[in-house]
């Protein structure tokens, strides 16, 4: 077993009486105050996460663009540089190695956000591929770390504490900055449905500008507990949970992620035939008719008690109170409003198929 | 006088004769944090000493209820269904489930308030 990892704001997080877990590797911060405060706070006014856990990987050189669009599901050949992609890495059967964000530099120089709990993984991978493309990757995931400030006054918070004028970025675009005359990245994403920045910087600067936040009181601290949940309640997928090496981009319901017009990528020819003739799963949202939570792994009956499929996440909703779930049916059974049954320990309870979209996402275009 | 036990995975009992009144401690609702659902047993269910007979479950996640004693159950506390809340508030006053009590035998192998404490306190 590995040796647990800490960011560079573990002590910060302790002296905050943070409730510590590990989670990819890492002893992460779940919750300060509590996780329903915390979710509130970036619904209704702004929340910093650290999330430095998350990997950053470097690819240069002239065959830079050619190589991320032959591993990457999108076209990153299509966006200008300053843009930013979603999307996946595949393996040769059509599952998820990861999803990331892709920033464009330029045609040489392109910088991929990667999970923490991938970042071996994807480096391995990445660079087994490399050959016939003139490229360099670097691992960068020790040298940054990382930040998200996030909710409806991350802007003012930006340029106020901050001093970072971001009102002209634009959603899923990004740009350089100086602070003590070091580089830092800041880019208009997030993982919460909200309007927000991520900012990427050495770890000193991470400190000061968590520091500057954290006396500022404008940005309430939260953590990877209230980050679930507010992903799950827009439909954002969650590796290890939605994603999978086994589970494709389009029973994911990704599929506008994935880009056939484009020269071939790894995992094209199973994805782009699941495009046309559908997949053997799908993942859909679930409302179910109690007050039972449905948690991940559970099983996802049919009205003869047999197995189609499991839940991959669920919560009692915070901004949708009502129990809700995500899960990886059989297709067949994937019919909007259509009943379908979750065993929750010793009973069966009745729920009916949804959108995975709970709440709504309310970004700033 | 009544008195109450309390098991290792945090559940308490406190016994008046026969019945005995079962919950989670004030350290286990502290753990856990925002509850928002109790699943329950019905009257007339039998509980099993270390078995599980429920669940409380947080925003984060489900944690199973370990029945400390084995017994029949009486009355599940219908308060939880609407407002399971309580527990935030005073687990000790808001009992999840009344049981009649099989063999009294079985709280010797509980712990009393003091040795709980010294088991919280070493971290479990």
């Amino acid at each position: 077993m590995e040796e647990i990892k800490k960011t560079c704001l573990y002590d910060r997080h302790v002296a905050l009486g943070a409730q510590m877990s590990p989670f990819a590797g890492f002893n992460m911060p779940i919750q300060y105050k509590g996780i329903v405060e915390e979710h509130n706070a970036v619904r209704n006014t702004c929340g910093v996460f650290d999330v430095s856990h998350m990997g950053e990987v470097e690819i240069k050189g002239p065959d830079a663009e050619k190589f991320v669009n032959y591993i990457f599901t999108n076209d990153v050949s299509t966006i200008s540089d300053g843009a930013i992609l979603y999307g996946m890495m595949l393996n040769e059967n059509g599952g998820v190695v990861d999803d990331l964000l892709v920033y464009r530099y330029g045609a040489d120089h392109f910088f991929l956000v990667i999970n923490a709990s991938n970042i071996d993984k994807d480096v391995r991978w990445i660079k087994s591929n490399v050959s016939g493309f003139d490229v360099c990757v670097t691992d960068l995931s020790e040298t940054f770390g990382e930040l998200a400030v996030q909710g409806p006054n991350s802007e003012s918070v930006m340029k106020d504490v901050l001093e970072m004028d971001c009102k002209d970025l634009v959603f899923y675009t990004f740009k350089e900055t100086k602070w003590d005359n070091k580089t830092i990245i800041i880019s208009r994403t997030g993982y919460t449905g909200e309007d927000g920045f991520e900012i990427y910087a050495p770890h000193n600067v991470i400190l000061e500008i968590w520091d500057r936040l954290m006396a500022s009181k404008k940005a309430e601290a939260c953590g990877l507990g209230c980050r679930d949940t507010l992903r799950f309640e827009v439909g954002l997928p969650l590796y290890g949970d939605e994603l999978a090496d086994d589970i494709t981009p389009i029973e994911a319901g990704l599929s506008m992620f994935v880009k056939l017009d484009k020269p071939k990528f790894i995992g094209r020819e199973v994805v782009a035939k699941q495009k046309e003739l559908g997949a053997p799963r799908k993942l859909v949202g679930l409302e179910i008719l109690d007050k039972a939570i449905a948690r991940h792994g559970y099983e996802v009956v049919n009205n003869d008690e047999e197995v189609i499929g499991y839940i991959t996440t669920g919560y009692r909703g915070i901004s949708v109170d009502k129990s809700i779930a995500v899960a990886l049916i059989d297709t067949a059974f994937a019919v909007k409003d259509g009943e379908v049954k979750i065993r929750i320990r010793r009973k069966v309870y009745p729920a009916r198929i949804t959108a995975k979209k709970f709440y709504k996402k309310s970004y700033k275009k | 006088m009544n008195k109450t036990y309390y098991s290792q995975s945090h559940e308490y009992i406190t016994v008046d004769g026969n019945i005995g009144y079962i919950g989670i401690s004030d350290y286990a609702q502290r753990a856990l944090g925002n509850v928002v659902y109790v699943d329950m047993p019905e009257e007339g269910d039998e509980i099993e000493a270390g078995e599980d007979f429920g669940a409380v479950e947080s925003v984060k996640a489900a944690s199973d209820l370990i029945a400390p004693v084995s017994g029949t159950v009486l009355e599940a506390n219908e308060l939880l269904v609407d407002n399971p809340r309580l527990i935030n508030e005073d687990s000790m006053a808001n009992w999840i489930i009344k049981i009649e009590i099989a063999d009294p035998s079985q709280l010797d192998s509980l712990m009393d308030e003091d040795s709980y404490k010294v088991h919280c306190e070493a971290g479990h």
